[in-house]
Formats: structure tokens, C-alpha cells, sequence
């Protein structure tokens, strides 16, 4: 290491420091917190009662959230896909504008705008019930609401498909149109084309976008306490109500941690496929 | 067999259309039930459309008690104050990652990931207790703060690949002109990762304006953004007011959507997060 070249390196350091001071700052450092909160009994010393009373209290919204946000990934990565797919193989150029130009609409409308359009379409007086009445497919007295579990996953869904499929139809344009070409040549389906051979290719954007979309769902409390306030909930409503109403961060803090566990796991899954993709050399 | 095929195409058609039609229906018609509802006078079940249209409900919004001005100036201060914070210090981030060796690239560039990909509410509710303790909770600067720590990831990322995409080959001719590394950086880096910056700001500017957890938080009890007067009128009931306060808060969203890829241009895109 040269003289010269210290200051030229603790330069580079100095412009990169204070954006990691405010990332430590608000938010390393309440997540740290959260942590504490989590384990500290009364008297300041390690507890584990404030997971027992959150898992004895929120055990079932723990699970309708897993749940709900996991039925949503997978529905999300079904339209992603599909959207994405006809982007990239689709034969008829004006059907394939359309679609371009349709389906990006919601993606930068926020989740509680989203709650409130969701609100008001789901409801039983809401434009769908309407619109399934008009066309005969169900009976004016058949009408339901929606706002429930499915109004939720009907919101995450509306809302992150776009931003999933923008992903991933970028790397699907970014392939090397050869295998495609010469699978098309040899009579391969379109199906079978995107089954086989454009997905294994972009597997790493679609799970990245799935694992960025299932946490961004996770901690998502507008939508929830719009469409669905009552019990079984998400968790993120009982967070907030533990905080707005009983100022209780213990227990508050061990939902929280439990909610960082459930995206860890989605993390933890998607580094195994990185690894495995590095390790085999795609 | 040449009808057999017409048939066969015609049909194909038919089915595409019709899958068009149904997605265009599931985009759209949510965002026209929040239009009808917004000039709705009355709308009772089970009536298809309101009975009565009229903009009554839009004097109320916008008159002073309505308070959706006083909300929207809030949010646009918030945002323009955020954007301005993430800015300063995601540029020079930015910058450094793109240009100068950093030994811990790989561990940064993760740290700049985070706020991403972690749940946000744990961070929000915790932060809000700092803040009510140090005196923080109910400013604008509080709010700031902590639309500021999420939007400057953003900011680095895009700010990073956007300078990245600048030509070095480029710079090196300014400094072999014996241009200072600021003049070089003022008067060629920056210009040119300028639609980069740009978008950057644009995004974090989106952000602050739809953020809701964090302002819920950590804005309560004396600032009101718009999505939290939109969030109270419709917790309230009131689905007119929340639904003219939505369709404010959807024009900037779907104008932003319409023009992104004129500021993010495919090389910088292409770039994010290498």
C-alpha cells in the first residue's frame, strides 16, 4: 500500500459512510431493539413469556398470515409467469402491445390506495358482483363480499403482479433467442418453449422477485385492516393494535420477531437456489 | 382443410380477446368503482350505479375543514425534504460504488439491501419509540427521517448504476485535460447520470407521498399526510372522501408509470445492483 494511495481509498469510504450512518441508525438500530423488547421480562432480565403469550393470543392470525401471503407468492408467480411468458413468446404483435401497455397499470399504487379501490370493488355492492350479475353468472341473491381472507390476497395479487412481471419479462428479453428459435422450429408448444426452456433460465429473477414481494406483503398493514380488520387477521393488525392500544411493545416486538423469522426462511430458501445455481455453474 | 383452420384461428382470436377483456377488466374496474365512488352524491345497495352524481363531496374535501390541501401540502414538504436527505447522501454512495474501490463492496451493497428485503413494520413501530422519547414523534422532520432511511436505498441503487453507465473513457479525457477530480465530477459524471438521478429522485419522491406504516407510526398525533386522511376517512366510513383523497394520491403513481422508462433507460436498469 502506497502513501499516495491511502487518502484516495479512505475517500471512497467516507462517501459511502454517512448513508450506512442513516441505514444504522433508523433501522439496524430499532431492529435491535425490537429484539431486546422481545426477550426483557419486568424486572429486565431474559423471558420467554412474551413469545408464549403472543403464540397463546395471535397463534391463529400467525398462521392465516403465513398462509395468506404464501397463497398470494404463488398466485402472483402463476401471473407473472403467464404475463411475462406471452410478452416474450407471443405470435401476434398487436395482442402482445396490449398486453404491454394493460398490465403495468397498479404498479406504483400504493398498498392503502389499493385497500381502499379493493374496499369498495370487492364489497357486496361493488362493481364485480355487478359485473357477475350482468353476465348471468350469478344470481342477484348470490351476491357476497369479498372482504375477507380473499380480498387480501385479491389486493397483494392486483398490486405485485406487475412489479414481478416487469422483472421478470426483463430477463426473459435480455435471453439468447437461439434455444427458443430452434425448440420453436422443432414443433416445440409455446408451453412447453416457456416450461423448458425460458423459466429455468430466469428462475433466479422470478424468486427474487416472489422473496422481495412475500416480505413487502408480510409487514403490509393497510390492506389488512381495510378489507379484513376482525379476527382471524393478518399479524401486522394485531402489531399495531398491541402498540395503539396497549402500548405493550413485548409483546408487540415478539410478533414482530416472529413475522422476521417467516422472511428469513423465505430468504434463507432463496440463497439455497443461489448457491446451488453458482454451484453448478448457471 | 383450409375452413377448418379459418375456424380454428378465428377462435383462437376469440379466446384471446376474451382473455384480454377479462384482464383488462380486473385493472381497470377496480380503479372506475373508485371513480364512481368519488362522485357519488348517494349510493345505496343494491343499485348498480349511484343514484345521484354531483361534486358536493369534492367542495367538502377540498374546503379548509376538509384539510386534504393542508394534507397534500404536508405530504409534498415531506417528500421534497426526503428527496433532498436521500439525495445527499445516496450520490456520493452511489458514486463510491460504482467508481472507487471499497474492499466490503459486496457487504455495502447488502447493507443498502436491507431495508428491502426486512419486514418494515418491526422498524417502524420501535423507531416511533425512540422518537416519542427524544421528542421526535409528530414531526415532520421525524417523518422525514424515517422515509428518508428507506428511500435512500432506492436512491444508492439506482444512483450506483446510473453511475456506472457513465463512459469512463469519458472522465479520464477531462482529467487528462487536467480538469480537478470535482470539475471532472461536476461537469461530466453528473450531467450524464443525470436522467439516472433523476428517476432516483422521482422514486423516492413517490415513496415519501404513498408511505403509510412509517407516518402512521411515527407522524401521529400532528402530522397528517395524505394517505393517513385518506386511511381515517375510510376506517370512518366515508367512502367518498377517501376515494377522491385515493384517486389524488393515483395521479402521481400512474403518471410516474406511464414515463419511468424515459428516465430509466435499459443500460442503468440493466445495472441495478451490480
Amino acid at each position: 500500500m502506497t502513501v499516495a494511495a491511502t487518502p484516495a481509498r479512505w475517500r471512497a469510504y467516507a462517501l459511502v459512510l454517512p448513508a450506512l450512518l442513516v441505514i444504522a441508525a433508523f433501522f439496524v438500530f430499532p431492529l435491535v431493539l425490537s429484539a431486546i423488547l422481545a426477550f426483557r421480562g419486568k424486572d429486565g432480565g431474559f423471558t420467554f413469556e412474551h413469545f408464549v403469550k403472543a403464540w397463546d393470543l395471535y397463534r391463529t392470525d400467525l398462521i392465516f398470515t403465513v398462509g395468506i401471503v404464501a397463497l398470494s407468492t404463488l398466485l402472483i408467480g402463476v401471473f407473472a409467469i403467464a404475463i411475462a411468458g406471452y410478452l416474450t413468446l407471443g405470435e401476434r404483435p398487436r395482442a402482445v402491445a396490449i398486453l404491454r401497455w394493460l398490465y403495468r397499470w397498479p404498479l406504483f399504487i400504493p398498498f392503502i390506495v389499493t385497500g381502499q379501490v379493493m374496499r369498495t370493488f370487492l364489497a357486496k355492492n361493488g362493481m364485480l358482483n355487478h359485473a357477475l350479475i350482468g353476465v348471468g353468472m350469478i344470481e342477484p341473491l348470490q351476491a357476497q363480499s369479498l372482504l375477507d381472507w380473499r380480498g387480501i390476497v385479491i389486493s397483494f395479487v392486483w398490486k405485485q403482479v406487475p412489479f414481478v412481471t416487469l422483472l421478470v419479462a426483463g430477463a426473459m428479453a435480455a435471453l439468447e433467442t437461439q434455444h427458443v428459435e430452434a425448440a420453436r422450429n422443432l414443433g416445440a408448444r409455446r408451453l412447453r418453449v416457456l416450461w423448458d426452456i425460458v423459466l429455468p433460465q430466469v428462475r433466479g429473477t422470478v424468486l427474487v422477485g416472489l422473496v422481495l414481494s412475500f416480505v413487502t406483503m408480510l409487514s403490509v398493514l393497510s390492506v389488512p385492516m381495510m378489507i379484513n380488520p376482525n379476527s382471524p387477521t393478518m399479524i401486522t393488525v394485531d402489531i399495531a393494535y398491541r402498540i395503539s392500544t396497549l402500548s405493550d411493545y413485548n409483546v408487540a416486538n415478539a410478533l414482530c420477531l416472529m413475522s422476521l423469522v417467516v422472511a428469513a426462511g423465505a430468504a434463507w430458501l432463496y440463497l439455497r437456489h443461489a448457491a446451488a445455481a453458482q454451484a453448478s455453474g448457471a | 382443410m383450409s375452413g377448418g383452420s379459418t375456424v380454428r384461428r378465428w377462435s383462437d382470436m376469440l379466446a384471446l380477446a376474451v382473455v384480454l377483456g377479462l384482464l383488462a377488466f380486473a385493472i381497470f374496474g377496480p380503479i372506475a368503482n373508485l371513480f364512481l365512488w368519488a362522485f357519488a352524491e348517494k349510493w345505496y345497495f343494491p343499485n348498480k350505479f349511484p343514484q345521484e352524481l354531483g361534486l358536493s363531496f369534492w367542495s367538502r374535501v377540498f374546503s379548509p375543514r376538509g384539510g386534504a390541501l393542508a394534507s397534500l401540502g404536508t405530504s409534498i414538504w415531506i417528500a421534497v425534504l426526503t428527496v433532498v436527505l436521500s439525495l445527499v447522501v445516496a450520490i456520493p454512495a452511489g458514486y463510491a460504488l460504482a467508481r472507487l474501490k471499497l474492499r466490503w463492496r459486496g457487504l455495502i451493497l447488502l447493507a443498502f439491501l436491507l431495508p428491502q428485503a426486512v419486514p418494515n413494520l418491526p422498524v417502524y413501530v420501535n423507531i416511533a419509540r425512540v422518537f416519542y422519547e427524544i421528542g421526535l414523534n409528530g414531526t415532520v422532520f421525524g417523518v422525514v427521517l424515517v422515509h428518508a432511511s428507506h428511500g435512500l436505498v432506492l436512491a444508492v441503487w439506482i444512483a450506483s448504476a446510473a453511475f456506472a453507465a457513465v463512459d469512463a473513457s469519458l472522465e479520464e479525457a477531462a482529467r487528462n485535460m487536467g480538469a480537478s477530480p470535482w470539475t471532472c465530477f461536476r461537469t461530466v459524471t453528473l450531467p450524464l447520470a443525470g436522467p439516472g438521478l433523476i428517476a432516483s429522485a422521482i422514486f423516492v419522491f413517490l415513496e415519501s407521498v404513498d408511505e403509510f406504516t412509517g407516518t402512521y407510526f411515527v407522524g401521529v398525533p400532528d402530522v397528517t399526510t395524505l394517505p393517513l386522511l385518506m386511511f381515517n376517512a375510510s376506517m370512518g366510513g366515508n367512502y367518498q372522501i377517501a376515494s377522491i383523497t385515493a384517486l389524488l394520491l393515483l395521479v402521481p403513481s400512474i403518471a410516474f408509470m406511464l414515463v419511468v422508462e424515459r428516465f430509466l433507460k435499459a443500460n442503468v436498469l440493466a445495472g441495478v445492483g451490480r
